[in-house]
C-alpha cells in the first residue's frame, strides 16, 4: 500500500465522517463548516480520481460559491439573540429508517467494479473537456448558461421587494 | 492500483446522509445542505464511473451540468428562504402551513 492508496482512503473516510456528523450535529453553522470538509475531501477524491477538471470547479464553485450563499443564507435568517443555531429534529425515526433502507439496498445491489480501472484521461484532460464542451455538446452548454442566467434573475426578482429593516 | 471500487459506496453513504438531512432536520437551511450532499453524491458516482471507459468523458461533462443546476438551485432556494423569513420570521418549513386545509 503506497502513499497514494492511503490518501485515497483517508478521503473517503474524511469524506464519510463529515456527513455523518452534519447529521448528527445540531449547529446550523457547525453544519455548513462540515459540509464544506466533505466538499473538499469529494473534490481531493476527484484529483486522484484523475478528474482535475472536476476538482478544480467543485472548490471553486461548491466549496468557494454555495458554502458562502449558505452562510450567508445563516446569518440573515438567524435572530441575533436567544440561541438562534439550534435545529431542532424531527421524524427521527422515519428518515433513519428511509436513509438506512436506501443505503443498504443502494449498497446490495451495486455492480461490482473491478479495483484497478485505468486512468480516465490524458494528462491534457482540461483541454479535452474544452473542446468536448464547445464540439460536441455545445447546445448543452448553451442552455445550461440560459439556466443561470434564468435563476440569477429570478433569485434578483425574489429577494427584491424585502423590506429592510432596521 | 487505486481502490475506485470503494467510491459508489461513499456515494450511497453520501446520499443516505443527505437524505436524512432532508427528512429530520427542522431548518430550510439545512435541508437545502442536504440537497447539495445529494446531488454531490450523485457527481461522485458519475465521476467513479467513467473510469471505467477511460476513452469517453460523458461522465465528467455530466457532473459539469449538474453542478450548474446545483448552483441555480442553491440561489434561488435561498432567496426564497430569505422571502419566506421575512414574511413567516421562521425558517421552519412545518411551520409554513397556510395553505394547509
Amino acid at each position: 500500500m503506497n502513499g497514494v492508496t492511503i490518501l485515497f482512503y483517508f478521503f473517503i473516510i474524511l469524506a464519510g465522517v463529515s456527513a455523518g456528523a452534519i447529521v448528527f450535529s445540531k449547529n446550523v453553522f457547525k453544519s455548513a463548516l462540515f459540509l464544506l470538509v466533505s466538499l473538499l475531501s469529494v473534490a481531493a477524491l476527484y484529483v486522484l480520481s484523475f478528474a482535475e477538471f472536476l476538482a478544480v470547479a467543485q472548490i471553486l464553485i461548491y466549496a468557494g460559491g454555495i458554502l458562502v450563499i449558505i452562510i450567508f443564507g445563516i446569518m440573515l435568517t438567524t435572530k441575533i439573540s436567544g440561541r438562534p443555531l439550534v435545529v431542532e429534529n424531527t421524524h427521527i425515526l422515519s428518515g433513519g429508517i428511509a436513509g438506512i433502507s436506501l443505503f443498504i439496498l443502494l449498497t446490495r445491489f451495486l455492480p461490482s467494479l473491478p479495483s484497478g480501472a485505468t486512468s480516465g484521461l490524458q494528462p491534457e484532460d482540461i483541454r479535452v473537456i474544452g473542446l468536448a464542451i464547445f464540439s460536441r455538446y455545445p447546445v448543452p452548454f448553451e442552455v445550461a448558461g440560459l439556466l443561470l442566467l434564468i435563476a440569477l434573475v429570478g433569485a434578483a426578482v425574489v429577494t427584491s421587494h424585502l423590506k429592510s429593516k432596521a | 492500483m487505486l481502490p475506485f471500487h470503494y467510491l459508489p459506496y461513499l456515494a450511497a453513504f453520501l446520499f443516505c446522509a443527505g437524505l436524512i438531512i432532508v427528512i429530520v432536520k427542522r431548518n430550510a437551511i439545512m435541508v437545502l445542505l442536504g440537497i447539495e450532499l445529494m446531488l454531490n453524491a450523485s457527481n461522485l458516482n458519475l465521476v467513479a464511473f467513467n473510469q471505467q471507459y477511460p476513452a469517453e468523458l460523458h461522465g465528467h461533462i455530466f457532473v459539469l451540468f449538474v453542478i450548474i443546476v446545483a448552483v441555480s438551485e442553491a440561489a434561488v432556494g435561498l432567496a426564497i428562504v430569505l422571502r419566506v423569513y421575512q414574511y413567516y420570521q421562521s425558517s421552519v418549513p412545518d411551520e409554513i402551513a397556510e395553505l394547509k386545509g
